[in-house]
């Protein structure tokens, strides 16, 4: 293995700083990577790992006094293109590709071969087919990237990367929407990259995935270099200390009676169905005082069952009863008024309003319910209610009156979450709660979890999480392409483990 | 933490730079509005004065009601192009019956057509999901031909016209047209500012999908405001039926959609949705008049009316964005 003592670095940046006003987002920050090596970046959200690697991809301009060196040559990173040509390809979670163009036009997108002003297509394909079948693609050159899966389209991502003969390739959180079977070829096509030469940078939130395809790791923490670890000295606890600058005593919080499935049923799920094409006839029922998590891999169809529990999607069949009565409902708004709450699982797109303030985004479930005649605000109760929610759930943000859109992630989800406890729902449905939460909001919301399971409320969690899943709930159901598979933590049922849920997630412990 | 102190101290600035931007977007062609008026009083001498302010006011009237209801439409993220139209289709209304027996329906049968126009664009818009520029493209078209039809495609005339008071008569000084203007913004401000339905319309302009999500019937806005703003273009036409005491399908309101548009993107409200003023629009309403006004003082030729008119309006939105994108930048 390379050290600082070898060969240089493939890539180096020294002492890079990045100030916007009023905050400093990047303190002298180091980062070594080596071709032939995948180097994990780690870190919290807010701990400058997007900034870096905005700073090496010519997006932002570092503070004078920083360095960055390609093979020991120091080099001036002052625009995307400039990158490019010195051989940095960044693969980007929000992927960058145009999807009403075809495979090959993605590749060559602005680098076009032409003659005489004329796009050569063939020539394009040919030279694309080469690429892509050293990915093992199974796409052509000419199919539209708006037909390809997600995973297909990181394919591209990457062949346009080898296109451009880039030495350094940086894939920031590739797996958050794969399949495991898709993160696993993905992570044999990384391998393949790596010994081929390439330096890889991974930047990931996922322990496991570190484990298993990293030759060291550095850390980020409050947009400073917290330290690398060497292959040999990866372990959880140590990443953990060095992320969060503590130690995690009580991450989860299961305080609240864990048999609150002795208490009676609260919403019953009967053979709802969208017909078959993600949801097959599904039933269950979630108690009082209870955590119910649904587990499975992406794409099983666990956020298409909550989205017709709620009525985001039209169901064709099946029944669903709140305290024992059955209910019609028809769209999220019938829902919301039985008393059923819907955390969607991408609060940017589907949840937050980013332009409008905190105080408008906690009251927007309830304005009509404390409206005053005429349907004229009532601004006093709002104010109160957003005060409220932000001590509650301590919410770090200067003033209600500050929009949504510039706040944490972490802080984000709790203006989303308030706004649904204001509903004071009979049943609340979280769909991956903690998604890009970092890890100190992510202990706020399972006590605030918990804390809600104490009263007679019933809470639905969907969570790609394993550890958070078996942390926070009583009983988990395991879904498997559209179907419900399994349970485990019930009272006859196995008990909450990795294993058996992901027995029943794959499908192997049938 | 010392992130968290960080953000909490980004989220403080964050507030006040909030407020500021607040401020700006509000009030931010105002002091092109103020510029512009001085310029040409210093030009021409005559342009600030008791009467002149009243002329512009009155010509600026029916584009401010429209601009409004054109505010509601775009902070959806939608578009009206059917509103000149539907000014002339509404206009031809109130004459025609205020020649017919029934002169006393005059006006409220022309809102009534400016409503149900409205409505047309606004359900098309929210059950058959037809984009809202091809929607009104349409309607303009197919409105036209009907206010045409409407009147027989002559100009109706009426010169005992019962309500030509709105057009020509003044309270307490202030002509009627101008008082309609403002009570059209007040009442527009009202509603979006301190209603339900108010803070739904932002929702739906900045995240339809959320709105839908948060139990906000998406529906029941767009047609709110589609059907505001052609009430509000049968309000016009009635505005400007009165001052002429006739109405021309084929001329009235031509390239009035214009106008109103310009007048609520120089208000500075996001063509996108979800973000904008009605007083924005109020001040954008009045830049157009005023330039208006003051080229006609200062005797330029329509031609170069039009084209400075033009140029304006993209200079202004360019020192806008140019502007906000400086302060926004922390």
């Amino acid at each position: 293995m390379a050290t600082d003592g070898g060969t240089p670095p493939t890539l180096e940046m020294r002492n890079i700083s990045k100030t916007f006003p009023g905050i400093k987002a990047l303190d002298s920050v180091q980062l070594k990577a080596w071709s032939g090596e995948v180097m994990a970046l780690m870190g919290e959200n807010g701990a400058g790992k997007s900034t870096l690697m905005k700073v090496l991809s010519g997006a932002y301009a570092a503070d004078p006094g920083g360095e960055i060196l390609i093979d020991g040559q120091k080099v001036e990173v002052t625009d995307p293109l400039r990158a490019r040509h010195l051989g940095i390809a960044i693969i980007y979670q929000e992927l960058s590709l145009c999807s009403n163009l075809s495979v090959a036009e993605n590749i060559f997108l602005g680098d076009e071969l032409a003659s005489r002003g004329m796009v050569d297509r063939g020539a394009m394909r040919a030279s694309c087919e080469q690429v892509l079948e050293r990915l093992g693609a199974t796409f052509t050159p000419s199919t539209p990237v708006n037909r390809l899966s997600i995973a297909e389209q990181q394919q591209v991502e990457i062949a346009r990367a080898l296109h451009a003969r880039s030495k350094i390739l940086v894939m920031d959180e590739p797996t958050t929407a794969l399949s495991s079977r898709e993160t696993e070829r993905l992570f044999e096509l990384i391998r393949q990259l790596r010994t081929d030469g390439l330096a890889i940078i991974y930047i990931s939130h996922r322990m496991g995935e570190v484990y298993e395809l990293s030759d060291r790791v550095s850390v980020l923490r409050d947009g400073t270099y917290a330290g690398t670890l060497e292959k040999g000295e990866i372990s959880a606890e140590r990443l953990v200390k060095m992320m969060v600058g503590r130690e995690l005593s009580s991450f989860y919080t299961k305080e609240h009676d864990p048999h609150g499935l002795r208490g009676k049923p609260v919403l019953e799920v009967k053979g709802l169905t969208d017909g078959g094409r993600r949801v097959n006839p599904a039933s269950f029922v979630l108690h009082e005082g209870e955590v119910l998590g649904i587990a499975g891999l992406v794409g099983a169809g666990r956020t298409e069952l909550a989205r017709l529990i709620y009525g985001a999607d039209p169901k064709a069949g099946g029944e669903v009863l709140l305290d024992g009565r059955p209910l019609d409902i028809r769209e999220p708004k019938d829902a919301i008024d039985a008393g059923i709450a819907y955390l969607t699982e991408d609060r940017k797109a589907q949840g937050l309003f980013l332009d409008m303030s905190v105080l408008e985004n906690v009251n927007l479930g309830v304005v009509d319910r404390d409206a005053r005649r005429g349907g004229v605000l009532d601004l006093k109760t709002a104010r109160r209610r957003a005060a409220e929610a932000i001590r509650q759930l301590s919410i770090r943000v200067a003033s209600a009156a500050v929009n949504v859109g510039s706040l944490s992630g972490g802080n984000q989800q709790k203006v989303l979450l308030s706004r649904w406890l204001e509903t004071k729902p009979r049943v609340l449905i979280l769909d991956e709660p903690t998604r890009g939460v970092d890890i100190g909001a992510k202990s706020e919301i399972y006590r605030i979890i918990d804390d809600l399971a104490k009263t007679d409320i019933g809470v639905l969690v969907i969570s790609s999480e394993l550890p958070e899943i078996i942390g926070i709930c009583d009983r988990v159901l395991v879904m498997r392409e559209g179907h419900i598979e399994g349970e485990v933590g019930g009272p006859e049922g196995r008990e909450i483990t990795q294993e058996n849920i992901m027995a029943y997630a794959t499908g192997v412990a049938a | 933490m010392a992130t968290e102190t960080a953000k909490v101290g980004a989220g403080f600035a964050g507030d006040r730079s909030q407020m500021l931007k607040g401020l700006i977007q509000a009030l931010g062609m105002l002091p092109v509005l103020i510029l512009i008026a001085i310029a040409f009083h210093l030009a021409t001498g005559k342009f600030l004065n008791a009467t002149n302010i009243a002329i512009v006011m009155q010509q600026a009237s029916i584009n401010i009601v429209l601009a409004a209801g054109m505010t509601f439409v775009i902070l959806t993220g939608g578009i009206d192009l059917s509103v000149g139209s539907v000014l002339a289709a509404s206009a031809v209304v109130a004459v025609a019956t205020s020649l017919s027996g029934f002169s006393f329906l005059a006006m409220p049968l022309a809102l009534l057509c400016g409503l149900i126009l409205g409505a047309i664009n606004g359900s098309l818009v929210a059950f058959m999901r037809l984009p809202p520029f091809i929607v009104t493209l349409g309607t303009m078209t197919a409105v036209r031909g009907v206010a045409r039809l409407l009147g027989n495609d002559t100009t109706v005339f009426n010169p005992s016209l019962p309500f030509a008071w709105i057009g020509n008569a003044r309270l307490f000084g202030v002509p009627w047209l101008v008082i309609i203007a403002f009570a059209v913004i007040a009442i527009s401000w009202f509603i979006l500012r301190r209603t339900v339905l108010g803070v739904r319309i932002y929702a739906v302009g900045g995240n339809p999908d959320a709105a839908r999500l948060s139990g906000i019937k998406v529906w029941v806005i767009l047609l709110f405001v589609y059907a505001t703003s052609g009430f509000l273009a049968g309000l016009g036409g009635i505005m400007s039926a009165a001052r002429t005491f006739s109405a021309n399908g084929a001329q009235l309101g031509l390239a009035y959609e214009l106008d109103a548009i310009a007048a609520v993107i120089l208000g500075g409200t996001s063509f996108v949705g979800g973000i904008g003023t009605i007083i924005g629009t109020l001040i954008g309403a009045l830049i157009i008049a005023v330039l208006s006004n003051g080229l006609i003082l200062m005797n330029v030729s329509e031609i170069w009316q039009f084209i400075i008119k033009g140029l304006v309006i993209i200079g202004a939105v360019t020192l806008d964005r140019y502007r906000l994108k400086g302060s926004a930048r922390t």
